[in-house]
This record gives structure tokens, C-alpha cells and sequence, in this order.
């Protein structure tokens, strides 16, 4: 079995795994990270998105050995020094959350879109989640969360 | 402080308790969950609609790397376990009851749809589980099956039941006939219209998973699941299937992500997880990948119905009938008989003052998944029927949407409709009036002027609902054949140093109840919500309960909490008495601290928490140390929220595609803890019921029986960029059957929404119908099929 190193977290994570081993289950089972979440089999539901490099992945689409050597941060990698992202807040403080099974995959995605567009307008916002699907929120208020977040961001 | 100064009190937006982890990634979902030395299940399910088992052969399955054991139907019937159940009793018009299939953990010798549940293979990790499962040689002899619903009730249909004659379940009648024919007799206008409600696959976005363990010294089995009621599914484990004994057993729902009813269900998994967990001695640990959730888990709605409307030649409605044909699936899951019948027969008189009804349904057996309740449950069946044929009454009347709907109200409370129901408070026209101004009613022909201009169809449809929440009381679903009784548990536990646990039976899987209930406990105790822990989803902590579905958690679940909290006061008002050597009638508490009336003498609630347990000097025969009280609650009715939702559609006639330009939705839900909370729950409903009117359709292929929509990239989830921003707003009348006036907004959104966009679309078209999900395709071909003087308009 091969052995996979990279950095998760800030801190170096090795493991030896089956070849075939899915980097989000080397996240889960083998580090323990519990946070980044499996939703669907197609890669279609986003629960999974994880930052690789400082770009969001879904994590359930590459394989563990593809990410050998990368930069990995989850969610529970995102607060600093025990303050939260500004990503985090503001979902907490406009009700972007309801079971938060898909939470960790919503954040992931939209501190990445924020990085890539700092000048987010509802429209693209809502044509940026395409990859990530969310049951209970009817995304009203995960839009303005991201929205609300980009612009304490500025 | 007041917890009003605080902003922690009822009716304020409070930030929620249960997102620290979940936006850090510290939730404890039982996929997230590892047992010590813990094995892996993967189900080997039917690839065919219906087939006979001829032989399993596992053989070279058992030989594989990693298999730890494999298990099929004939291990569940040789240790007598029984099958699942369903726990409602629907009888037949001519008074037999329903005719019920046996329902088998693991087939025995027949398979009934495609995901039915032939073996569980358990070994050391999954993926050693699913390839060994692959070796499994299954022996099928493939038989025809029945699929399309309409077709299954013919003779010559397959049959999916020898128990059910024509794959009829039941025929159920609800209401007065004769009345009902007499006033179509005497009616000056019929309408009738036939209305399909597609199904619905629910996908809570965390499939289902399960964790079975036994402990071989104390005997005591352990299952950790996805459920919204662990105290279910423990009765339905231990008494019905016979798993464990209750005492042996205990169910355990950590953080379960999202519901919609699909995790109300006991399921063959969770069954076969736990009570293979003595066989293999070490614990089961099986979580569905998404293509499983979509095969197996209960789906919803699927309703064929033909709907009459009679109106005498002023627009007052004089009767409604209507015949349904509800799907069940290959077996009736744990509530499905009561969907299409007391969930929906009971609400179809809407918010009319209809004066007879009458409604037959046959409960229909297919070869497809079991189909059960989903967010709404039967009652976004019963508004869709009811406010689509209410419109297509307005439209060939002349009458005005609104005025029709203004003529028909209940107004005064209570109301009895012919369809058992007993209305007890609302009104309809407030919540009309104030969702058509949020609309911009009086603008609508300038706006819809405007698009033309610009080659684009405008619509608005209406949809003034009204739902049955709170499921419950006992006694009355008792009497419409419920195998259980519906009220819910509290206990208060007041700690030594003051602070709080409050043990629910209600189960959070997404609703903030660990917010939500802690308000209010801190506003009756005047402490801070930081001291006040909800605890709920674990039979051993928790003392029976219900569970949460049917919106009942704020009206029933909260109610008991209140119920036990007075229970608390009136205890802790006697310890103060004493302490302060007082009358305990001379007690004030308030904000927290116990004051002797017309004195200074006080007492904080820490303070008194303390002397509660030290207990020093107390007159034990008055006073017993401690304080800890539960309630039980059984309300004395339904709650019934209701409201008006207005949708505002643009089409364009090149395309067919729907965009939603305005969603305006006016609730009345009574009493509101929580309104953040509330709007978030409105807006999922909503985006639900938009997913059905619009985007999704659980389809099966009507030859083969295959699940044609199995994945997110077949089955159509809605995206973030197919919905708008909703435009919500509030009118209130407050439940008279409750303590704290509450009604339930969890479902509203999905009940209300559907009819709102479909009698947009038509309105905008200019025709009768569409069908649901109105996708840009079928809009397209109905905008072709209209006719040319329509179409040139």
C-alpha cells in the first residue's frame, strides 16, 4: 500500500493507504477529521470541499496519493488562534446553518469564492454554489452569510 | 437583568447554540462516529423490480479477504425475528382492515423493488464488505412488476401482495356522500380538474447510517442511527421485531443532518446493524452511499386524484369531491398508511367553509420503494388539490383569485369541517391582504405589461393554506388508528449550582431546538441561556418521547417543557417559603431571584438551586430535597397555521424556463420563539416545495421498474442559482390549545408553495394545468400546444 504525506491543518499527516483511497476518506478515517462530510456518490453535493493548495476541492474526487504533498486545510483548520473565520461568523450570525451537514462544504466553498471575488453580488453568489447542495436553508440565508462575509472581508 | 434586556427572550432573533460546531467541524454525526474494533455492513440489494429467490449462494463471498460474516433472510426468519411494521391501521370502507404484506428485514424468497434488501455482508472495512458482496450469486427468476399506478389496481396488473387483491391496500372514505352528492345536484357551476402530486425522494443531505453494538455482560444492545424519534424506533425494535427487550436496548441519535420525515422511519438497515451486532460480537457500523438513500429510503407524495368543485352562481363553494390514488410502494412503511388518509383527507377543506365534502383514496401497493411521509406529509397533497381547483373555479367563473378565496373564508373560530377537523383560530383574509400588498398586487398588470414588451409571459398565483401541525392529541389519533399515542415528555433538572438540563423527547435535526427551547427555559427561570443545556436523542438520558415530525416539537414538545417548568415553580416557590420563612402564596419569582411580597427579603435562583439539594432543616414530610420534575403533555387539539403565498413567475416562451421574480409568503404561526429560527424553516419549505412544482421527480421506469432518477445528476436538487430570495412576513393569531399559543411553521413552506408556482405558471400561460415538476420542457410543449388566439394574446 502506498504511503501518502501532506500537510493538513498546518501539521504534517502520513498514513499507508489502499491506492485507491479517496482523499476525503484519508481525511476522515485515517486523520480522524470528522468535520469534512460525504453527502452524495457523483460529486455533486459539495459536503466534501476541502481547500488543496488554497483552492477548493471536493475531496470525494481525488484520490488521496493525487493530493501527495499538497497544503490541505479543512474546516476545522479555518479558525485562528481560536477566532473564528469571518466566513464562520457570519454564517452563525445570519443563520446560514440549519442541520449543518453540508455547513463545513458551504464554508470551504465560499471562503475560496471570496478569495477569488472579493466583489460578490447575490447573482453570483447563487451561480457559485452550483457545486454545493444544501436541504434545509433554501440557501436564502447562506447567500446573505457569504455576501454579509465578503463584505467584512473588504 | 430580564432576559428581554438580555435579548435572549421570547421572540427574539437569538444567535444559535448548536452552530459552534457545526462550523467548525466538531458535529458528531454517527458516520463520524468509530466504535472500538468496529466492522462494516454493506446490503446486497434486488437489481429487478420483482423476483422470485431461487438460491443464494454465498460461498465464495464468505471466502473473501476481510468478510466477517454474511447474512440473508433466512438467518432473520430461522431467529424469529419479526418483519417491520406499520404503525397506523387505515380500514377499508366496508370496514375490513388494510391489507398489509409481510415486511422482512432481509428477503426471504421475493423481491419487491429495486433496492429491496437480499443479503448484508459485514467485514473488517467497507470496501472488503461491497467487493465480497459483488461475489454473492443470487439466483433471480425476474417476474413482471407493477409500476405505473394508474395501471396497478387492473386485473391483469402484477401483484406485489398475495394479501392485497388488485394491489389494493385499502379503499378509505372520509366525509358525508349523500350530502356531498345532493349539493353537486343542486350546484350552478361544477369544476373538475385531475391533478397529479409527483414523487418526491426527500434527500436530507446526511444519508441515513447506523452503528449496532451488543455488550455481551450486560446484554444490552446499543444503535446509534439517523432517527428523529430514537424512543420509536427502540418500542418498534424491541416489541414488534423483537431485537432486544426495551430495557436491553438503547437507541441513540447523535446530530442527525436534516430529515424531512425520511428519518422518522425504522428501517431494515438500522435492524439488521443492530441485531447482527450479538451474532458477530463486535460492532456493525453501515452508512448508505447517496445511490442507496435514493433507492431505499422512504419517498414521498405520488398521488393520482380527480377533484369536483361545486359552486352555486355566487362563487360559494357548496361541495368538494374527490378520488385519490395514492402510491405506498412494495411495503408499507412505519406511518404510510395515515399519509394519504388522516394527513390528508382531514385538510381538504382548506381555508373554505365548504358545507359537505366527500373524498375516497385507495392506499396503491407498487414494485417501487416504499413511499411514506415527507415535509408536509399528505397535506401539501390536500392544498395542492385544493387551491389549484379553487383557482381553475375562479378562472372559469370570472371571479377574481382573491375575491373567490375572500368569499369562501372560515371566519369565525371554531370552525367544524365536514372532514373531522375542528379549526380553533386564525384569519385568513389578514394574511391574504398582507401578502398581496408585499406582492405589489395593484401593480402586477403594469409589471406583466411590461414584460411583454420584452417577449416574456408574466404570472401570479395564490395559495392560502392550511395545515394540521402538532400531530396529536392522543386520544383523537388514537381513534383514527394510530398505534401510538402523540403528546411529549420533558424533564427540568435543576443542578445544585443553579444551572439547567432539560431532557426533551422532541429530536433536533436541523430545527435549533437546543436554541429554541433553551429561550425559553432561560425566560422562565431568569437565568442566561449559557446555563441551560438541551439534552435530547438518547433513550438512556431521556425518558420516552415522541420525537419530532408534523411540526409538533414548538406546539406539543415545548409545551411539556412548559408543563414541567411549572412543576419546578411551584416547588421551588415552596423551598423559598420555607427558606424565608414566609407563605409560600406571599412568593413572587421573577427574573430570576424569589422575593417575599411587600418585604425585602430575597432570594436568587442559584441560591435557591443550592438549598434544594442541601436540603438543611427542610421539613421532609412537605419538602423533598432536590428539584427535578417532568411532564408529560397531550394537547387538546391540532394547531392549525395557516397563511397566504403569492408567487410572481416570468417565462420565456423561447425556452420554457420558469424564473421566480417574487415569492411573498405570509404565515400565521402563532406565538414565535424564535423568528430567525422561524424564517429559516419557512425558507426550506419553500425551496422544497419549489423543487416539486419545478425541478424534481423521483421516476421509474414503468417497464422495468428501474429507478430512472437514482443520483443528483438525474433527480433535479434544488441548485442556489433556482431559487430567489424570499420576501416572508408574519400575521398572528394565537392558538388557543397550547399554553404558549404555538402553532409549527417546520412544514409550511412545503405545504404552501407548490399550488402558489403551478397557478403562476398557468395563469402566465394562459392554460388549465401542468403537470408537476413544470420543467422548461413541459412548459415549452404547453406554450406550443396553446391555442393560436392564446397564444397570440
Amino acid at each position: 500500500m502506498p504511503v501518502v504525506a501532506m500537510t493538513v491543518n498546518g501539521k504534517p499527516a502520513s498514513a499507508d493507504v489502499e491506492a485507491r483511497t479517496l482523499l476525503v476518506h484519508f481525511i476522515r478515517e485515517h486523520l480522524g477529521l470528522t468535520g469534512t462530510h460525504v453527502g452524495c456518490d457523483t460529486s455533486q453535493c459539495g459536503a466534501c470541499v476541502v481547500h488543496v493548495d488554497g483552492r477548493a476541492v471536493k475531496s470525494c474526487a481525488i484520490l488521496a496519493v493525487q493530493a501527495e504533498g499538497a497544503d490541505i486545510v479543512t474546516v476545522e483548520g479555518l479558525a485562528k488562534n481560536g477566532e473564528l473565520h469571518p466566513v464562520q461568523q457570519a454564517f452563525r450570525e445570519h443563520h446560514g446553518l440549519q442541520c449543518g451537514f453540508c455547513t463545513p462544504g458551504m464554508i470551504m466553498t465560499a471562503v475560496d469564492l471570496i478569495r477569488r471575488k472579493p466583489n460578490l453580488d447575490e447573482k453570483t453568489v447563487r451561480e457559485e454554489l452550483e457545486g454545493n447542495i444544501c436541504r434545509c436553508t433554501g440557501y436564502h440565508n447562506i447567500v446573505k452569510a457569504i455576501l454579509a462575509a465578503s463584505q467584512a472581508m473588504r | 437583568m430580564s432576559n428581554a434586556a438580555t435579548g435572549e427572550g421570547i421572540g427574539q432573533p437569538v444567535r444559535r447554540k448548536e452552530d459552534f460546531r457545526f462550523i467548525t467541524g466538531n458535529g458528531h454525526y454517527t458516520d463520524d462516529i468509530a466504535r472500538p474494533r468496529q466492522t462494516w455492513a454493506y446490503f446486497l440489494r434486488s437489481p429487478h423490480a420483482h423476483a422470485k429467490i431461487r438460491k443464494i449462494d454465498t460461498r465464495a463471498a464468505e471466502a473473501a479477504p476481510g468478510v466477517v460474516a454474511i447474512f440473508t433472510g433466512k438467518h432473520v426468519a430461522d431467529d424469529g425475528l419479526g418483519g417491520l411494521i406499520c404503525g397506523w391501521t387505515v380500514s377499508s370502507k366496508d370496514g375490513t382492515p388494510m391489507k398489509v404484506g409481510p415486511h422482512p428485514i432481509l428477503a426471504l424468497d421475493t423481491v419487491r423493488y429495486v433496492g429491496d434488501h437480499v443479503a448484508m455482508v459485514v467485514a473488517e472495512t467497507l470496501a472488503e464488505a461491497r467487493s465480497a458482496a459483488e461475489m454473492i450469486d443470487v439466483d433471480y427468476e425476474t417476474l413482471p412488476a407493477a409500476v405505473a399506478l394508474a395501471a396497478c389496481q387492473s386485473k391483469e396488473a402484477p401483484q406485489v401482495h398475495p394479501e392485497a387483491p388488485r394491489n389494493t391496500c385499502f379503499e378509505w372514505e372520509l366525509g358525508n356522500k349523500p350530502e356531498t352528492e345532493a349539493a353537486f345536484a343542486k350546484a350552478d357551476k361544477i369544476v373538475k380538474l385531475d391533478l397529479t402530486n409527483n414523487r418526491l425522494i426527500p434527500n436530507a443531505m446526511e444519508p441515513r447510517a447506523a452503528i449496532g453494538e451488543y455488550d455481551k455482560g450486560s446484554g444490552v444492545y446499543t444503535l446509534h442511527t439517523t432517527s428523529q424519534n430514537p424512543h420509536v424506533a427502540r418500542l418498534v425494535l424491541s416489541a414488534f421485531v423483537g431485537v432486544a427487550p426495551e430495557h436491553k436496548l438503547r437507541v441513540i441519535a447523535p446530530d442527525v443532518g436534516g430529515g424531512f420525515g425520511s428519518k422518522i422511519f425504522i428501517y431494515a438497515e438500522e435492524t439488521a446493524c443492530v441485531w447482527a451486532a450479538a451474532k458477530v460480537g463486535r460492532p456493525i457500523k453501515w452508512t448508505a452511499d447517496r445511490s442507496e438513500a435514493f433507492l431505499s429510503d422512504a419517498h414521498g407524495r405520488d398521488h393520482l386524484s380527480h377533484a369536483e368543485l361545486a359552486l352555486d352562481k355566487n362563487g360559494k363553494f357548496l361541495a368538494l369531491r374527490v378520488k385519490t390514488v395514492a402510491n405506498l410502494g412494495a411495503y408499507l412503511s412505519t406511518f404510510s398508511a395515515s399519509v394519504p388518509t388522516y394527513l390528508y383527507g382531514t385538510l381538504l377543506s382548506g381555508q373554505y367553509d365548504i358545507p359537505a365534502i366527500y373524498v375516497e383514496v385507495d392506499g396503491v401497493y407498487t414494485h417501487t420503494a416504499p413511499v411514506d411521509a415527507y415535509r408536509g406529509a399528505g397535506r401539501p397533497e390536500a392544498t395542492y388539490l385544493v387551491e389549484r381547483i379553487v383557482e381553475t373555479a375562479a378562472r372559469e367563473t370570472g371571479i377574481d383569485p382573491a375575491e373567490i378565496r375572500r368569499r369562501n373564508f372560515i371566519r369565525s373560530f371554531p370552525h367544524q369541517t365536514p372532514v373531522i377537523m375542528a379549526y380553533d383560530a386564525g384569519d385568513y383574509e389578514a394574511s391574504l391582504d398582507a401578502a398581496m400588498k408585499a406582492v405589489d398586487h395593484k401593480g402586477f398588470p403594469a409589471r406583466k405589461a411590461e414584460a411583454e414588451k420584452r417577449g416574456k409571459l408574466r404570472g401570479l398565483g395564490f395559495s392560502s393554506y392550511i395545515e394540521a401541525c402538532g400531530i396529536a392529541p392522543s386520544a383523537a389519533v388514537g381513534s383514527l388508528g394510530a398505534g401510538v399515542g402523540l403528546w411529549e415528555s420533558a424533564e427540568v433538572r435543576v443542578n445544585p449550582t443553579g444551572n439547567v438540563e432539560v431532557l426533551t423527547g422532541s429530536h433536533s435535526h436541523g430545527q435549533g431546538h437546543e436554541t429554541t427551547f433553551a429561550q425559553l427555559v432561560a425566560s422562565r427561570l431568569g437565568i442566561p441561556m449559557e446555563q441551560v443545556e438541551i439534552v435530547h436523542g438518547d433513550t438512556d438520558k431521556v425518558q420516552f418521547g415522541m420525537g419530532t415530525y408534523g411540526s409538533r416539537s414548538g406546539a406539543v414538545g415545548m409545551s411539556a417543557i412548559v408543563k414541567a417548568l411549572d412543576k419546578i415553580e411551584t416547588k421551588a416557590k415552596k423551598i423559598a417559603a420555607h427558606l424565608m420563612e414566609a407563605a409560600v402564596e406571599d412568593i413572587v419569582f421573577e427574573n430570576g431571584t424569589f422575593t417575599v411580597q411587600g418585604t425585602d427579603k430575597s432570594l436568587p435562583w442559584a441560591q435557591l438551586a443550592l438549598s434544594a439539594y442541601t436540603a438543611h432543616g427542610f421539613p421532609s414530610a412537605e419538602i423533598e430535597p432536590g428539584l427535578k420534575e417532568g411532564a408529560f403533555y397531550d394537547p387538546t387539539n391540532f394547531t392549525f397555521p395557516a397563511g397566504c403565498h403569492i408567487c410572481e413567475v416570468e417565462i420565456d416562451p423561447d425556452t420554457g424556463v420558469t424564473r421566480i421574480v417574487n415569492f411573498v409568503a405570509v404565515d400565521d404561526f402563532g406565538t414565535i420563539i424564535n423568528p430567525m429560527i422561524v424564517e429559516g424553516q419557512v425558507h426550506g419549505g419553500i425551496a422544497q416545495g419549489i423543487g416539486q412544482a419545478l425541478l424534481e421527480h423521483g421516476v421509474y421506469d414503468p417497464a422495468s421498474g428501474q429507478l430512472v432518477t437514482g443520483s443528483y445528476m438525474d433527480y433535479c436538487m434544488p441548485r442556489a442559482d433556482d431559487l430567489p430570495s424570499f420576501n416572508l412576513g408574519f400575521t398572528k393569531t394565537v392558538c388557543p390549545s397550547n399554553p404558549l399559543g404555538m402553532k409549527g411553521c417546520g412544514e409550511a413552506g412545503a405545504i404552501a408553495s407548490p399550488p402558489a408556482i403551478i397557478n403562476a405558471i398557468t395563469d402566465a400561460l394562459g392554460i388549465r394545468d401542468i403537470e408537476m415538476p413544470a420543467t422548461p420542457a413541459r412548459v415549452w410543449a404547453a406554450i406550443q400546444s396553446r391555442p393560436r388566439a392564446a397564444a397570440a394574446e
